[in-house]
């Protein structure tokens, strides 16, 4: 199995930046000025967030002017969601295979008691 | 939010003792973990091999071992490193913690460090042929996630 993107979880780690990616995602796209006007940080903050999340692909640029329009990218995310998924029950069958041995008859089993 | 951890847990009714020497011992490893042996040097640094009849190898290496309590390991969940040390660039840290329950066991494990894996170029590439086409579907399948792992 292939890990995710790169830098997608560190993308996502931060609460700003996920409401970022949210407000681009609710409005169809954005510029660091419009986000700012709907977020609690500044303009400079955001153009940050934005450039983090541009590396880890899940936002796209489009310049126009002054200013630079982003849209959000969708399938890194859900890629990492469903690789995420995928390990997560690999855990979920390896840990009904531990307690399947452990609780299994001891007098068959050469597993110490 | 996207976590980069995964956490499982499970209630076993059996003693610790048990328990401890099901994810500890190489007889076990290589059922429950691979399915076609397992090697384990079981002390902090020590080496482990797992073992697949389908899917080769994977080396990892012992990081903690406290009887009973804690083991934990760092190991390539995904692909063989090919010969390289386990890492914090190429490998995720496995974490077990054992707590007695009466004569049953609740054992849960951690999995975490996904954040600092590399990557290849090919992969970065397919990454970047995304849309922005059923975000809603993706959030709530990361939602769905989420709730699951919130366990």
């Amino acid at each position: 199995m292939r890990a995710p993107a790169e830098g997608v979880f560190a993308a996502l780690a931060d609460p700003t930046r996920w409401r970022v990616l949210n407000l681009l995602a609710e409005r169809g796209e954005g510029t660091a000025t419009s986000l700012a006007g709907e977020l609690p940080v500044s303009r400079v903050a955001v153009v940050k967030h934005l450039a983090v999340l541009d590396r880890a692909g899940l936002v796209e640029g489009r310049r126009e002017g002054r200013e630079v329009r982003y849209t959000v990218r969708t399938e890194p995310l859900g890629e990492t969601a469903r690789w995420m998924a995928r390990l997560a029950a690999q855990w979920d069958a390896r840990l009904a295979a531990i307690k399947r041995l452990a609780e299994e008859d001891p007098n068959t089993q050469e597993i110490p008691r | 939010m996207v976590t980069e951890r995964i956490e499982r847990e499970t209630f076993i009714k059996a003693p610790i003792e048990r328990v401890w020497a099901l994810i500890t011992e190489a007889q076990h490893l290589g059922r429950w973990f691979g399915d076609a042996g397992a090697e384990i040097d079981l002390r902090p640094g020590g080496a482990m091999v797992v073992r697949w009849a389908e899917h080769g190898a994977s080396r990892g290496r012992v990081v903690a071992v406290e009887p009973h309590t804690r083991f934990s390991y760092r190991w390539a969940p995904f692909e063989d490193p090919g010969g390289e040390e386990p890492d914090e660039g190429n490998s995720t840290l496995v974490e077990f913690t054992l707590q007695p329950e009466g004569d049953a066991t609740r054992l849960r494990v951690v999995e975490s460090g996904f954040a600092s894996l590399a990557t290849s170029e090919e992969q970065r590439a397919r990454n970047h042929e995304g849309n922005t086409k059923g975000w809603e579907h993706e959030t709530d399948e990361l939602r769905a996630y989420a709730e699951k792992v919130a366990i």
